[in-house]
């Protein structure tokens, strides 16, 4: 939200007026707690450094129920002279009351943060705190939190029938945070000697542990597949481009991961430049400033090998592979003299962190944009496809290269274009992998064999080739890499890829006719 | 499209077969009857059907541009095994290689034997190409399109060799030349769209209301 | 690849018996007799270095069949050539025993993974000839099987060469896991000995050599023996035109597939050679790159030429040892610009070249003799794939 209104008044230019009002904010909302009972306090911050352990407790009880977070620096100052034992003691207290005023905060990361805080310190007097700021709470998951932090302070109280409705409301909150806590009930109850009262507990936490882990595999099954649409997305923007070149002139470009790469260093040069020459608030701005800059870059690089190597070797696709990937080879060792290893694109504001759907499913937004993209990135194809001139063109050349020639299609300008095209297309998704990793030289060869795989796999002529193969390449590969690891999945996939092409050996969607062979 | 054919035994059956290209209907629910020895030919391999005894000769020339005359008729030749160790081990015999002598003189390249045969000419190559399919000596040949892109004179001489081979071998061609199908004809089967519309001698095709209107053109009679 | 199969006819006997003495004969020599500062003396240095630009001829020899003969271009080659190589490093890490860091008889990766028991697969490797001979079958069982599959399916071309570079980035995986107990990212290494001869000594290392180029000149001669033969013309004739092989009578797929386990099990016994001459072998032998490295010494070479396999295998290599020496950071721009150069100039590489020279040469002369200039050459510009 903070985020979101900082943008607003990015957008407007009045970044002044956003810094005036954001601190004067933060310290209105302090202001409520801030009621000093003058007296009391003052006596137990001087007992705080007393050596006598119980006057201190006494002390500390007493700041934890009517000091705040204004006293913080003043404990600082104590702190700083005090013995080992007594720094000790004051830390989970300027803790406590740290956290107490951040439940208030205008940041809702915040006050999550702090409840989850306060659960774990254990501490019984967070209850009320937690359960008073429930009750004004907005965010969903806010709520939740406090409410899963106090049932866990519950959960540690003496008072038997308190432990056992904190046990049954975790088990509902699904909380899996709960879980060891309630696996020591559990284990108290199973010993010999086990109380009655312990037995039933024991009972409660169990039916509460199960609720939680039925659930937890729930959030997994869904996590893997959000994961596996994440994977297919990314590699249905890089396959897409390869796919299209391979469809038209039958000519695999090994050099397509580097014009990813191209596309990704585009990107990290333009957030260089914002650095450099904008102010800081505008920084986020470099992010969609950077999409027509990766794509022309490669776009344009594409444009020049075309022109300069694969238009002289038509009609000889292995050939093409091995000067794509002679090509590629330059690229990477360019970009590694140039760059250097290791250089990092920071992800703009709006696409960091990410968005909770459900109790412990958390989903990325650089994970969620990529998937939107992917599926902006079809769209805008199947238009340029259908619905263009150029797209018409490219289909009849697809389609029988000769005729189209006959009929006055320049199919060497159609070439050069689309080549063009494709290339823009990995640019773009050299733009989209700066938001899930570095970008180094070798960012192409990470993903690149299986765009491959997923341009085989798919067949040439047909969109929903490439569609159906990333998803079920990408899809696959995150439904395994649970059960047999990263490495073994990838295996797995290509075992399936052999097998698959024994059934369709020129991939889901061949071309059919007499020119087919 | 033509077909005539010479009628000896038969060698296929297919009962209503369809094929289409987009749209184009080029063999419509078409019932074809080749009886031969009773073998089954359904659901084999291209390689096997040629071992029973049916070589095809495509329309483009297909030869291999990088061997000799020579060698790309040695490979067609008929022998009892064609697998990987007895064609790696494998040597020549006398009777062999006479044959393929002969076959070059059937076809006219005698001259020809050691050279390249992607340097060929047009013509020569689609002789070599029907020399090639002779040598595995099938009793059924397939020809497509023999003649296209021929001159007139290559034409006439193919249409000798096709005939002097109609002796010993059931050819099936299928062509629109119809000068070249009045040369070596005895039955035309012509088929419009994919269906049988006529069938018989070249004198009854020709007398046809429905192929002079389908293939001739309304308005032009045969001359 | 004008006339791959025919050149080798004429030029055959005399200059391989040359090339044979040279290296079997006269490069140990030089190695042994001139003192060391002479300005013949070969080092011990060199010579090893050279033979392992002979095994690596080796493993280009098979590529060239199945590449160059048969056009179907195999990226995985690699993965054989490193089959082949960790048959003989397992062998020679077994006989390390004792003289181990760890001094225990088990590797010292596998006693720093805490690994207790030797593996099971491990076991056979403790005997020399079942190194050698799995060498050579495990990579040509491989193949078989890989490669039963994806020609049975008639997979080729483009489809064939991504499927074989998928296998060697899934075999460079899982070589370097921890857990395949393969020495993982560091590989095997710190071999000490071959059937009781010190690796370290001059003596071992040349008859290595000499070995090397015995086996460079048999797997020389069995693939002229192939080409040259029916079946070696069938594979030419599967390049050419595929569809008129099945018509013919024969079955494309097992000719293919002959041809794919015989460059499997040539890139063994390069892989066999290589491991004690070098003494490591690691993933970063067989994986995608390197695999695709190896194309490229055929290409440069002259693919469809067995003299140029050899000649591309030593003379890239030797640029690269040269070059990584001394501008490391250059070699990467000059192999991926030989390699567009080639593709894109001199698709008959270095081979292709001299035979243009040559007849370049005759052509004057015969201009000279006598005017015209009879037939062979109209059909160099055509059909090439």
């Amino acid at each position: 939200m903070m985020i979101s209104l900082r943008h607003t008044v990015a957008t407007l230019g009045i970044v002044g007026l956003f810094l005036l009002f954001g601190p004067s904010r933060a310290i209105a909302a302090d202001g409520p707690v801030t009621a000093p009972s003058t007296s009391s306090i003052e006596q137990a911050l001087t007992q705080l450094t007393s050596e006598d352990e119980s006057i201190r407790d006494a002390a500390i009880r007493v700041l934890i129920s009517q000091g705040d977070a204004g006293l913080v620096p003043r404990l600082e100052g104590i702190r700083a002279s005090a013995s080992r034992s007594i720094r000790q003691a004051i830390k989970p207290l300027m803790d406590l009351l740290k956290n107490r005023a951040k439940l208030a905060s205008p940041d809702s990361d915040a006050r999550r943060s702090a409840a989850t805080d306060l659960g774990s310190s254990g501490n019984p007097s967070a209850i009320p705190w937690l359960d008073a700021a429930k009750v004004n709470e907005s965010n969903k998951w806010v709520r939740y939190t406090m409410e899963e932090s106090s049932a866990l302070i519950k959960l540690a109280s003496d008072d038997p029938s308190t432990k056992l409705a904190a046990a049954e409301k975790l088990g509902e909150l699904r909380s899996g945070n709960a879980v060891p806590a309630l696996k020591a009930l559990v284990e108290a109850g199973a010993v010999a000697e086990a109380t009655e009262q312990q037995k039933v507990l024991a009972k409660v936490a169990e039916a509460a542990i199960d609720r939680i882990e039925t659930w937890g595999d729930w959030a997994n099954a869904i996590e893997t597949i959000f994961r596996g649409i994440s994977l297919s997305s990314i590699l249905l923007i890089m396959s897409l481009g390869l796919a299209i070149v391979f469809g038209l002139m039958g000519v695999i470009n090994m050099a397509h991961g580097e014009l990813m790469m191209v596309g990704a260093y585009a990107t990290f040069v333009t957030q260089q430049c914002f650095t450099a020459w904008f102010p800081p608030d505008v920084f986020d701005w470099y992010f969609p400033v950077a999409l027509p800059v990766a794509f022309l870059a490669a776009a344009g690089s594409g444009f020049l090998l075309e022109a300069t190597v694969i238009r002289f070797l038509y009609g000889r696709p292995l050939e093409t592979m091995l000067a794509t990937w002679g090509v590629s080879l330059v690229l990477m060792q360019a970009a590694r003299v140039y760059f250097g290893d290791l250089t990092a694109v920071v992800a703009p504001g709006p696409l960091r962190g990410g968005a909770q759907v459900l109790v412990g499913v958390y989903l990325p937004y650089n994970r969620i944009f990529i998937i939107a993209l992917s599926i902006v990135c079809v769209l805008g194809i199947y238009f340029a496809l259908f619905k263009s001139n150029l797209g018409l063109r490219v289909r009849a050349v697809t389609q029988n290269r000769n005729m189209s020639a006959c009929l006055g299609i320049p199919t060497r300008k159609v070439d050069s274009y689309t080549f063009a095209f494709g290339s823009g297309l990995a640019g773009i998704a050299g733009w989209v992998l700066t938001m899930v990793g570095n970008v180094d030289p070798g960012l192409g060869q990470n993903y690149i064999v299986d765009a491959f795989m997923v341009v085989v796999t798919g067949g040439v002529g047909k969109l929903a080739g490439t569609i159906v193969a990333s998803l079920g390449i990408g899809g696959l590969n995150k439904l395994i890499e649970p059960g047999l690891g990263a490495v073994y999945g990838k295996v797995f996939i290509l075992v399936m890829v052999i097998l698959f092409l024994q059934w369709r050996p020129s991939g889901l969607f061949a071309m059919k006719g007499r020119d087919a062979d | 499209m033509a077909e005539p054919s010479s009628f000896q035994n038969s060698i296929i059956y297919l009962d209503g077969v369809t094929v289409d290209y987009d749209g184009f209907k080029a063999l419509n629910n078409l019932t074809f009857m080749v009886d031969y020895q009773d073998k089954e030919l359904t659901g084999k391999h291209a390689d096997e059907i040629v071992k029973l005894g049916i070589g095809r000769k495509f329309q483009a020339p297909s030869i291999y541009g990088n061997l000799t005359v020579w060698e790309n008729l040695d490979l067609s030749l008929k022998r009892s095994s064609k697998g990987v160790f007895p064609t790696l081990f494998g040597k020549s015999t006398a009777e062999e290689r006479a044959r393929i002598e002969k076959n070059l003189e059937t076809i006219g390249l005698k001259d020809y034997a050691h050279t390249r045969a992607g340097s060929l000419s047009h013509g020569q190559k689609q002789w070599l190409e029907i020399g090639m399919v002779i040598l595995q000596d099938p009793s059924l040949l397939l020809v497509d399109e023999p003649v296209a892109g021929m001159t007139d004179k290559e034409t006439e001489q193919t249409g000798q060799l096709l005939q002097s081979l109609a002796e010993k071998h059931a050819i099936i061609v299928i062509e629109h030349d119809m000068e070249f199908v009045r040369q070596i004809a005895r039955i035309v089967t012509v088929l419009h769209e994919g269906t049988v519309i006529c069938e018989g001698t070249v004198e009854k095709v020709q007398a046809d209301d429905r192929v002079r209107e389908i293939y001739l053109g309304r308005q032009k009679v045969a001359h | 690849m004008s006339d791959g199969t025919t050149d080798t006819n004429r030029s055959g006997g005399l200059g391989f018996a040359v090339v044979g003495a040279i290296l079997l004969v006269v490069m140990p020599l030089l190695n042994l007799l001139p003192p060391e500062d002479s300005w013949f003396h070969l080092s011990d240095f060199s010579l090893n270095r050279f033979g392992k630009f002979l095994a690596f001829a080796i493993l280009a020899l098979g590529l060239d069949l199945i590449w160059g003969y048969t056009g179907i271009l195999s990226l995985g080659q690699g993965v054989f050539f490193g089959l082949g190589a960790y048959c003989m490093g397992m062998h020679m890490m077994l006989t390390i025993g004792k003289e181990s860091v760890y001094g225990s008889d088990m590797p010292d990766f596998m006693v720093w993974n805490q690994v207790k028991e030797l593996p099971f697969f491990w076991k056979p490797f403790y005997s020399f000839p079942a190194a050698v001979i799995g060498a050579l079958l495990v990579p040509m069982a491989f193949a078989l099987v890989f490669g039963f599959f994806a020609f049975r399916s008639r997979i080729k071309g483009v489809y064939f060469a991504i499927i074989t570079q998928a296998l060697a980035l899934a075999a460079w995986l899982v070589f370097n896991r921890n857990d395949t107990n393969l020495g993982g990212t560091n590989g095997l290494t710190d071999f000490k000995q071959v059937l009781g001869y010190r690796l370290s000594e001059p003596g071992t290392q040349r008859a290595l050599y000499v070995i090397t180029v015995l086996c460079l000149g048999a797997t020389y001669l069995l693939c002229r023996w192939i080409i040259r033969s029916r079946a070696g013309r069938v594979l030419v004739a599967v390049r050419d035109s595929e569809k008129r092989v099945v018509f013919s009578g024969y079955t494309p797929a097992n000719y293919k597939l002959f041809v794919f386990v015989v460059s499997a099990g040539l890139a063994g016994l390069a892989g066999l050679l290589y491991a004690p001459q070098v003494g490591i072998i690691t993933p970063a032998q067989i994986g995608v790159l390197p695999s695709l490295e190896m194309v490229i010494w055929v290409a440069v070479g002259g693919r469809g030429s067995l003299a140029g396999a050899v000649l591309g295998a030593v003379s890239v290599n030797y640029g690269r040892s040269v070059l990584t020496n001394y501008f490391p950071e250059l070699w990467p721009f000059i192999l991926g610009g030989l390699f567009v150069l080639v593709v894109l100039l001199f698709p008959d590489g270095m081979v292709g070249m001299i035979r243009k020279g040559k007849s370049l040469l005759t052509q004057r002369k015969a201009a000279e003799e006598k005017p015209a200039v009879p037939d062979r050459k109209v059909a160099v510009s055509e059909g090439k794939r």
